[in-house]
Parts: C-alpha cells; structure tokens; sequence
C-alpha cells in the first residue's frame, strides 16, 4: 500500500467493535486473557493462532454466543458502536441480527433456497409482503455472488447445492437481515480450492458494506483477505498489526515462530 | 530496531530447514567466487600475467551457473513452502543477494579482459595503485559476507559504511590517471584500461553495499536508515562542481549506480 493512501485509510478509520479487557472462563478454565482489540470498520480483520488458542471464543464473544455454553463467563467491555453488548437491558436476538455469522460448516436449513434466505428478515419483521422478501432475497443472493446458479430453483432445498455453494448460500443468509458485522469461523476449511477462492472475493467485496472478522487456519487466507491480523496464543492476544506488517515483519518471536512453522 | 532470533528454533517440516540451508550455503560460496575472482583478476594485473586473466574470463560461467541454482530454490520455495517472516526475507533477499554477487562477477570478468590488453604494451605507474584499491574492495566483500554468515546487522552496516573510501580512492586514482595522460599521450591507451578497471572496483563496491543492505532488511525487517556516505567526486574532477549540482550529486551517483 502507498504510504499516502496508508495514512488516509488510518485516518479514515472507524472503530466498530472495541473490546477492553476481556475475559472468558469455561468453569475453572480460563480460555481467554485480558483481551484489548479494536476492530475497523469496513475491514477484514483475521483471527489466527494455533488449535485452543481462543480465537474461536473470541470470536463468539463478539455477538455472545458463548451466553449458549453451559458454565462459560465473560468479564470485561466489548462495545459495537460504543454500546456495550453485554448489557443487562440488550435483547440477543437484535444483536445478533447485527452481528450475523458464518460457520465452519455449511449450515442451511432444511428448506428451499428462498426460505433459507427469507427466515431472517421473516422473524425480524423485515419483510412483511412477497414483494419486498422476494427483493430481499434476490438482492442477498446476488451479493453472495449465487444469484446467477440458483434463480431458476429458489424452490429447491439448500441441502442440495454443492459445499461452496451451500456456504455462500449462508453468507446470503446472514447478509439478509442486512448486519453490520459479520463473523466468521474458518468459513472455508471444508471447501475446495476454487469455492474457497469465490469466498475470498466475496469476502473482500462484502467488506464495502460490512465489518468482517475472521478465524482461519490457513495463514495464506489471512494474508489474502484480510487487512489487518491479530495472533493469539494460548488464550493471550499476542499481537494485532497490517496484515503485511505481520507476515513480513512480525514483532512478537511467538507470532514469527507460528507464523514460519517453527513453533515449539 | 527490535531482532528477533532468525534460526532459534527448526521448522516442524524439517526439509525446509534443508532447502533454506542450501539457499543459503549456495549465496555464500557464490560470494566466495566472487571474491576469489576479484582477487584473481587484480592479481593478474600486477603480474602482468595473461593465463591468469584467462583462467578469470572462464570461471564466470560458474558464478552464473550458480545463480540459476539459487534462483530456482528461491522460485521452488516460494511456490512450494508459502513463506512468511524472517523465512520471506531470507529468500528475497538470497535472490537478490545472488544477483548482486553475479554482478561483482561480471566486474571481475570485465577487469581480466583489460588485463589481457593492458599485458600486450607497456605498463604505466598507476598500476600500482589499482590492486590497493581492489584490496579494500575485497575487504568490504568480505566483511558483508561474514555478516550474512553471522546474521549480524550492524556487521553488516559497518561494511556498508566503509564503501566511502573505496569512492575516494576511486577518485583519486581517476585525478592520477587523467595526469599521466595529459603528461603523455602514449599513456592514454592503458590509462584508459585502468581507468575501466577501476571504475569496475568502484561498481564492486556498490554492489557489495547493496548486500550490506539486503543482509539488514533480512536481519532486522528494516531498511537500513540514513544516506550513505559518498566519496566519489570523480565527476567533477576536471570542471568546477556547478552549485545546483553539488545537491543534486547523490541522484547522479544514483543514475550511475543504474548504468
């Protein structure tokens, strides 16, 4: 990047989740400890480090998945808009139709295409006539990049469209109820090279109009889609640079020696 | 400027510790050629020795040879093992290591093929002070390869540092030169030899920098801050230096360093 066009895009930047000291327990287990990140508006923020690392918890902490897990606890600030997520007074389910999330593995309902698209909006109250679910739906799949493939069987079942296809049937499912952020958990490890492929564009398209954050596995994907890179280990953030910056010249000797594969 | 240890620990893959050994052992005995071609060619130049000179024109070619091996580890590293960190750097900067080394080569190569002239009439005085000056060259190449060995950035910034001199030496050799031939027409054949020869230690030297820095960025992920301190005045040895000029005399340095 050009150091002109860095300095404006710092300039620029807006901070969408902001996370203060951030804990997680699982019972006795501390996962994750004393986090500080900040995640950029409009950016393709990557979460990476070894198995049991925290990432994936961190992660869930951003639209309180982790509220699902038996004897799991969350202390400290993690505010989306300055507004804290963890307070008392704020309905989940709103939340989460601002945060949406992508999983690991490909996840549709057992319903047809259309229905796996308009569940969102239906439950939200987004779209109340045909007309405008069938804009929904036709505009959230033409995002995803599926619009195209399966305009001619929306009244098919998303079970049976193929593994890149059933995910990006799932990102257009959680962009219909048009978030703000949107998380992903190793949103390709189950894909092929080219489906993956066709995720990372549409990844680095959604990012004009969404926040993204992402765990991955595959360093050569965080190094592709993202912006900017945080390394966790052993619960601990232990570094969060320019994506370039890590993969070029990291500043922790952890961080160097997971990302070379030298670790241990 | 903050070091992380390059080489603490092994890779998991153990095989890639074996290819970026070779990379690595390949740079260093390219150097070593190099440098031994440098001395070679010199040294033919003050014995006045022809077979000598000859011996240096044909061993290039394995200089060359050399640098195609390093360039496909690089591409097949690259390509095959994705690496990131200090692992990128070493590579990046091995591929451009070995171009600088094959560069120093060709110089050499270049300085034996003016011997083999300068063998065929009769010497001139300042002969004698060009292996001087070829001496420090070699220094400073040696210098920059024991700092790549050791991985030791400031090693590396001290040789870097010592180019200044080489410059100067240049310079002064270039005012010697030009005396002799304004004394004697005669001269002005093997002054203008050595004058070729000694603007191809001058180059040596430049391209030795180079590697002073790329062993830098290797080692610290940095580029090597600040100017370098230039000691050739060479080109404005016979008309006063125009006063727009004096500040513009890096950027001509820079445009030389680009012939």
């Amino acid at each position: 990047m050009a150091a002109v066009e860095q300095l404006q895009s710092d300039a620029a930047r807006d901070t969408k989740v902001r996370s203060r000291d951030v804990n997680v327990y699982y019972g006795e287990i501390h996962a994750l400890k004393h986090v500080d990140l900040d995640i950029y508006a409009n950016e393709v923020t990557s979460l990476i480090g070894p198995s049991g690392c925290g990432k994936s918890t961190y992660l869930r902490c951003l639209n309180r998945m982790n509220d699902v897990i038996d004897g799991c606890r969350v202390t400290g600030e993690i505010a989306l808009d300055g507004d804290d997520i963890y307070d008392k007074s704020l309905d989940v389910v709103q939340l989460r139709a601002r945060v949406g999330m992508v999983f690991q593995k490909p996840n549709p309902f057992p319903k047809s295409l259309f229905d796996n698209i308009a569940y969102g909006p239906r439950i939200h109250g987004l779209g109340t006539h045909k007309d405008e679910l069938d804009e929904i739906v036709q505009s959230s799949l033409e995002r995803a990049g599926l619009w195209n493939e399966v305009k001619d069987r929306l009244d098919k079942p998303g079970t049976g469209l193929s593994g890149g296809q059933q995910q990006r049937l799932c990102i257009a499912r959680a962009i219909a109820v048009n978030p703000e952020v949107i998380l992903m958990d190793e949103p390709c490890s189950a894909l092929d090279p080219i489906a993956t492929a066709k995720i990372e564009e549409l990844i680095d398209e959604l990012r004009t109009n969404f926040t993204i954050v992402i765990v991955t596995h595959s360093m050569q994907q965080a190094a592709r889609v993202s912006q900017r890179t945080a390394f966790f280990h052993l619960g601990i953030l232990v570094e969060v640079n320019e994506t370039e910056q890590i993969f070029t010249n990291p500043s922790d000797e952890r961080t160097q020696g997971y990302i070379t594969g030298r670790f241990g | 400027m903050k070091v992380i240890p390059a080489m603490g620990h092994e890779h998991i893959v153990r095989s890639f510790d074996q290819e970026l050994e070779t990379i690595n052992g390949s740079v260093l005995r390219m150097g070593g050629m190099a440098e031994a071609q440098l001395a070679n060619a010199v040294d033919a130049l003050s014995r006045r020795d022809p077979e000598r000179a000859n011996r240096v024109i044909a061993s290039d070619a394995r200089i060359d040879e050399l640098e195609q091996s390093i360039n496909e580890t690089a591409v097949s590293l690259l390509a095959r093992r994705q690496p990131m960190a200090n692992d990128l750097r070493a590579i990046v900067a091995a591929l451009k290591i070995a171009s600088d080394i094959e560069r120093i080569g060709d110089y050499a190569k270049n300085i034996a093929k003016r011997v083999q002239t300068l063998t065929q009439i009769p010497p001139v005085p300042p002969a004698h002070s060009v292996p001087h000056m070829a001496n420090l060259a070699q220094v400073i190449i040696k210098e920059v390869l024991d700092a790549y060995v050791a991985q030791d950035a400031e090693k590396a910034r001290r040789a870097w540092m010592r180019d200044a001199e080489v410059d100067e030496m240049y310079t002064s050799l270039f005012r010697e030169l030009l005396t002799y031939m304004m004394e004697d027409p005669r001269a002005i054949t093997p002054c203008t030899h050595l004058l070729f020869v000694a603007k191809n230690i001058e180059r040596i030297g430049d391209h030795a920098t180079n590697i002073a820095e790329l062993i830098y960025y290797q080692v610290t992920g940095d580029r090597m801050e600040g100017g370098r301190p230039k000691g050739d005045d060479s080109s404005f040895q016979v008309v006063e230096q125009p006063d727009e000029t004096k500040v513009e005399a890096d950027e001509s340095a820079v445009t030389e360093a680009g012939e």
